[in-house]
């Protein structure tokens, strides 16, 4: 039976500033953040307070409900300061790194070896257990439980993504360690999807111990969750997790090597960016560090569908390998929306002439292109959703808080992520993704 | 202009803050919004709503223009003046745009009084009612009946559901509607197709029926008066813009290019005419071939512009095809069994505005028990 899965639904959206394939430069930061906000569905508690020494792979956080999971420091050094926000919310804890980075020796192993109890252990230990993403809802995957199954999209489709064959190619060794590993927590093994247009060269493509479905299509394509919804999709009931391939190379490297190791390639993009191209750095380094951000530049963490806004004195996230610099888009265009022909402006609607230039990037900024109205054209939807769900009205159950509905429709098998396309094409300009994400919330108030 | 008002005056809590919603209806006319986005995707396509409906005007101008020819041509063949083209076109022109201008009129005020009182931004959606609503009624309808349709068929049509997205039937269609129930003797009958002016009179074989009340009378009566090339070019009585199918094609290809209107709802709706029409005339219903269903009366305007609505019409794909299917049968329908309606599309239309929610809620139960059941086996 073939494994591929072939998407024709979705939009390549497309922006300038891709990140050239070379590394810039490797920051080596002063201090690093460890924010708890980079997860969802954990409340933090601190463990450390300001001026404790830790080790790379020291606990700095745990969960309040699981105290196991534990939330680490990547570097070696000093607790500088807890930041906290309103109502004394743990925004983040500064560590200040050590001129020599020293590990925590989690102890070397062989994967095949471990059992899924040894792994689990390795992982709430090292910090790595929040990496573990589960389904339905999208949060920290639960350690008392076993899912169905463990899927992870090995490349990225969304606007400018890290192309994970550049920033994890060297890392073979590690993701096939992680891989092996992960496989030891479910007994419906490791699904692993690959971009089908460079099935014979990507690295990927050759791991043991995994189920490989190559995918082709326009983004969402390289989404995990419509990857599921292709392979076996989420009923009510299910639980499944999932994990990015940047992070399944770092579990790999502590089962191997028994340190924590979380650098990586971060990629560098977007319109406004000085110099897309990729630098290497820990999760926690300072945006200045990384990049010069000009006044008026939005820096998000993550693509532009779905990442968060870190601002110029913010960190990079721990999930993320990409930072999209953008203009703010407070111009306003003359008779914008009336003119036969705006070449600056990109639109997937065939309203607009974009479709004479399938070639051009665009220099895109942050307007909304238009006033927020009530949904009026919704097949628009359907197009950018390549699953086998109603977009509109799984939309509109969430919007309504009808718990049923939102099952029916639903609900389980999807993440904001995979509807981000949605609020890009609606013409209403509605925030799908933030509908989404309260529908979400509620089926995890509801549900528990 | 918009500009110098911002600071102050139209903000909450200025003097003419109860003025804010038509302030920045104007700007946000003259120049996209400065908004940026703050949750969800943080670049946006360039596509809004005023763009779509501009869309949809601008695929209804070549039957308006025709429209309005039309209406100076009826007149100069029914008092047997001979006018030259351009006498005809400005002479309709003149009849036409009073419609236009009650129509923009009554029904912006009532959307913008609406939205101030709601305090929200104006809706577009009364671009596209107000230039359907000339294009379907008799040149000759006084303005004052068209003013209190449209007044009913905005507030009641739209403002009580909470507006554009929101609303359940057609509004221009239900402004029609209105006129129809309420004042059958204007919108109906053989005197008001065509304008005679009062200082001119009608020559003697001049009827001013419609071929659609012609037909009632057999294909012999019909084929005495126009050839079916006749009905299709669109020199006919008939409302203002329904007429000539050539302009009416024009504006489909506009829609389904830029795909603001779904091309399945116009195909099944056609097809739907086709068999009914086709069953009508094998089972001695009607002497028409079906294809005359098409050309006639409003069949065409309808199918294009009035049942595609993406707010009232299905909203599943295969919904579509079931709900265009059954406006384009249900309106032969009427036609053909039903002597008191010579035109069925007002009201398949509005009827299937009706139940679209209905078809779209069966089709989702289909696919979703569907589904289940392949999940379950699988």
């Amino acid at each position: 039976m073939s494994n591929n899965i072939h998407l024709k639904k979705g939009l390549d959206i497309p922006m300038k500033g891709i990140a050239a394939q070379k590394v810039v430069k490797t920051v080596v930061p002063d201090t690093v953040a460890l924010k708890p906000t980079d997860f969802k569905g954990l409340v933090p508690r601190l463990l450390v307070k300001e001026g404790d020494r830790v080790l790379a792979g020291s606990p700095v956080l745990a969960d309040k409900q699981n105290p196991d999971i534990l939330f680490t420091s990547p570097v070696s050094g000093t607790v500088a300061q807890v930041v906290r926000g309103d109502k004394r919310k743990l925004l983040a804890v500064l560590v200040k790194a050590d001129a020599e980075q020293e590990y925590v020796d989690f102890g070397p192993k062989d994967p095949a070896s471990l059992s899924g109890d040894d792994v689990r252990e390795l992982l709430l230990k090292s910090g790595l257990w929040p990496s573990l993403i589960q389904r339905p809802y999208g949060v920290a995957a639960n350690p008392e439980l076993r899912p169905k199954a463990i899927f992870i999209s090995s490349f990225s489709s969304a606007p400018l993504a890290a192309d994970t064959d550049f920033t994890l190619g060297d890392k073979a060794q590690d993701i096939q360690a992680g891989i092996l590993a992960l496989g030891k927590l479910t007994d419906g093994g490791v699904h692993l999807c690959i971009n089908e247009a460079v099935e014979a060269k990507t690295p990927f493509a050759k791991m043991d111990g995994a189920v490989i479905h190559p995918v082709s299509g326009p983004h969402p394509a390289g989404n995990v969750g419509v990857q599921i919804s292709h392979i076996a999709p989420i009923m009510k009931g299910d639980t499944v997790w999932t994990v990015s391939p940047l992070l399944a190379a770092a579990i790999g490297h502590v089962v191997r090597t028994g340190k924590l190791d979380l650098r990586r390639k971060v990629a560098v993009t977007g319109p406004a960016a000085v110099e897309p191209a990729y630098v290497e750095a820990l999760p926690g380094t300072p945006v200045a560090e990384l990049t010069r951000v000009a006044e008026g530049v939005r820096v998000i963490g993550g693509d532009v569908l779905t990442g968060t806004v870190l601002g110029p004195e913010g960190y990079l996230g721990f999930f993320d390998d990409q930072l999209t610099l953008l203009r703010e888009g407070t111009e306003r265009e003359w008779f914008g929306w009336a003119k036969p022909f705006r070449p600056k402006v990109h639109s997937s609607s065939w309203c607009y002439f974009s479709w004479l230039t399938p070639k051009k990037q665009y220099d895109m900024d942050t307007n909304l292109h238009g006033g927020p109205r009530a949904f009026v054209e919704t097949k628009c939807f359907e197009d950018v959703t390549p699953m086998d769900i109603f977009p509109i009205y799984l939309i509109k159950a969430c919007l309504a808080g009808d718990i049923e509905k939102m099952e029916k429709f639903g609900i389980y098998e999807v993440l904001p992520e995979d509807l981000a396309l949605c609020d890009y094409v609606d013409p209403s300009k509605n925030d799908i993704q933030a509908i989404i994400a309260d529908g979400i919330d509620l089926m995890i108030k509801e549900m528990a | 202009m918009a500009d110098q008002n911002k600071p102050g005056l139209f903000e909450k809590g200025g003097k003419l803050y109860w003025l804010h919603s038509t302030i920045d209806a104007f700007d946000t006319f003259l120049r996209v919004p400065g908004t940026v986005t703050s949750r969800g995707a943080h670049v946006r396509d360039g596509i809004d709503l005023k763009r779509v409906m501009i869309m949809v005007v601008i695929a209804l101008v070549p039957a308006a223009l025709f429209g309005m020819y039309n209406v100076g041509y009826q007149t100069a063949l029914a008092t047997g003046a001979s006018w030259g083209f351009w006498k005809m076109f400005f002479y309709g022109l003149l009849k036409v745009l009073p419609l236009y201008i009650v129509s923009y009129i009554v029904g912006l005020a009532i959307e913008f009084a609406d939205a101030q009182i709601k305090g929200e931004e104006v809706n577009e959606g009364y671009l596209v009612s107000g230039f359907l609503i000339p294009l379907i009624v008799p040149v000759d309808v006084p303005l004052w009946m068209l003013a209190l349709a449209v007044a009913f068929a905005v507030i009641f049509g739209k403002c009580v559901f909470g507006g554009t997205g929101m609303n359940i039937w057609n509004p221009a269609l239900l402004a029609r509607a209105f006129l129809f129930f309420s004042y059958p003797s204007s919108m109906s009958g053989s005197e008001v197709w065509v304008h005679i002016p009062k200082n001119m009179t009608a020559v003697d074989s001049f009827t001013g029926a419609t071929p659609l009340a012609i037909a009632h009378d057999g294909m012999g009566a019909l084929s005495a008066q126009y050839s079916f090339m006749d009905l299709f070019y669109g020199l006919i009585p008939g409302s203002v813009g329904e007429t000539c199918v050539i302009a009416i094609l024009l504006g489909a290809l506009i829609l389904v290019w830029t795909g603001v209107a779904s091309w399945k709802i116009m195909v099944s709706s056609v097809a739907g005419g086709l068999l009914v029409g086709w069953l009508g005339n094998l089972g001695g219903a009607t002497e028409l071939p079906a294809l005359y269903q098409l050309v006639m009366g409003g069949f065409l305007f309808g199918t294009v512009f009035m049942a595609t609505d993406p707010v009232t019409s299905a909203q599943t794909e295969c919904g579509k095809w079931i709900y265009g299917f059954l406006v384009g049968a249900l309106a032969v329908t009427v036609r053909l069994w039903n002597p008191g309606y010579a035109e069925g599309m007002m009201l398949a239309i509005l009827l299937m505005n009706t139940f679209a929610p209905l078809i779209d809620h069966c089709v989702v139960s289909a696919k979703i028990s569907a589904r289940n059941k392949k999940v379950k086996t699988a």
